[in-house]
């Protein structure tokens, strides 16, 4: 059955609090802990950071905390600027970006905890494996039969256009960890972000195996899991609509049939 | 970990059930059949309500009455039993539970749908 609620394992506790010494205007972090090397289980930690020496985003507050306060606190983190997505995290419940994320959206104390419903590898790294080889699976490169041209892929300014709110996505996840279909059935069912990704190749005019992709989404857990729950939409934190893309795929499923 | 397969593996299982659209498809057929067959239900219903029986045993004679509850039972019921399969594929994981539960909401649905018009048909056909 779906589960409910964390298993004993999984429930978590209070964990310490790091004061922000002889600082006048702090904000309360709480980050979610796990160690896979202790034994424990998951704790919250609260840090009080000095706000007047930080940054305006979440990642920066928890790069002050790493780098001031708890060095073991362990993320995922590049590029800082919203394109590589590795700093997806839950924030005050919502999945989103810590580096695009502003502290001063949230109102009181950020509650920062790891993507939800997947296994932790630490604090807030999820492992991924999962959702990396769900992309994998639906081949997400350019398939051809015709002879390759001398020089490039000719497309229209139109067919062009219709990757427009596809090729943005940055794979982070924040869309597949948000949507409960994707909690409940997450090992069969691809989620928003693997679909949107799918249709990025079925509605690309250069690529010759539409047919072929449509039939290996052809069923009951690997597209229609989807109930239309729009929390993918809600979550993106590139403004893209996952869900309107599943609805494409559907259509074209449909419309396949004559 | 329990087994030793690599994700890719696990993520490609037997392979796509190269179903699952007209499923989709059926239960959205299903569900505008039902605005006007559950709007007619409603009006007939609420018009009939403070009758006698023999009052409604007469509506439900005239031909229109007895066909379009027929058909508002065989509609309502298979767009129920759609809908429950996509509640235990959701929710229940084990296989043999699964199976269980389609055989059980099945054979429910079928039965429902069988008492309902046959008693249609007894009363629209009976003296």
């Amino acid at each position: 059955m779906a589960e409910f609620s964390l298993p004993k394992n999984s429930r978590i506790g209070k964990g310490k609090t790091v004061k922000a010494e002889g600082a006048s205007n702090t904000r309360d972090f709480h980050v979610y802990r796990w160690n896979p090397d202790d034994g424990e289980n998951p704790r919250m930690d609260t840090f009080e950071v000095d706000m007047d020496n930080c940054g305006p985003m979440v990642l920066d507050a928890l790069i002050k905390i790493k780098n001031e306060m708890d060095s073991t606190v362990t993320f995922r983190r590049s590029c800082r600027e919203g394109v590589c997505g590795s700093c997806a995290m839950n924030i005050n419940g919502k999945n989103g970006l810590a580096c695009t994320t502003a502290i001063e959206d949230a109102k009181g104390a950020v509650s920062i905890t790891p993507l939800p419903h997947q296994e932790v590898v630490k604090d807030l790294v999820p492992d991924l494996s999962n959702f990396y080889a769900q992309y994998a699976s639906i081949k997400p490169w350019m398939q051809t039969q015709s002879t390759t041209p001398e020089k490039e892929r000719l497309q229209s300014r139109e067919d062009r256009e219709k990757l427009d709110g596809l090729y943005e996505c940055i794979l982070c996840a924040c869309c597949s960890t948000s949507c409960p279909s994707y909690w409940w059935n997450g090992d069969k069912y691809l989620g928003p972000a693997v679909l949107l990704q799918a249709y990025r190749w079925l509605i690309d005019s250069r690529d010759e195996a539409t047919g072929d992709r449509l039939d290996d989404l052809e069923d009951p857990f690997r597209l229609y899991r989807c109930h239309t729950i729009m929390n993918c939409a809600n979550a993106c934190p590139k403004g893209l609509n996952p869900a309107k893309a599943i609805a494409e795929i559907k259509k074209m499923m449909v419309e396949r049939k004559g | 970990m329990t087994d030793m397969k690599t994700p890719l593996a696990k993520v490609h299982g037997f392979g796509s059930a190269k179903e699952g659209t007209h499923h989709w498809w059926l239960q959205r057929v299903t569900a505008i059949a039902n605005i006007p067959l559950v709007i007619f239900m409603v009006i007939s219903f609420v018009g009939n309500v403070g009758k006698s029986h023999a009052e409604w045993v007469a509506w439900l004679k005239q031909p229109m009455a007895s066909v379009l509850v027929i058909l508002f039972v065989a509609n309502f019921v298979y767009h129920m039993r759609l809908g429950l399969q996509v509640l235990v594929e959701d929710y229940v994981h084990d296989h043999g539970t699964k199976v269980a539960s389609m055989l059980v909401i099945t054979f429910a649905c079928v039965l429902i749908a069988a008492l309902s018009i046959f008693s249609v048909l007894r009363i629209a056909f009976g003296g």
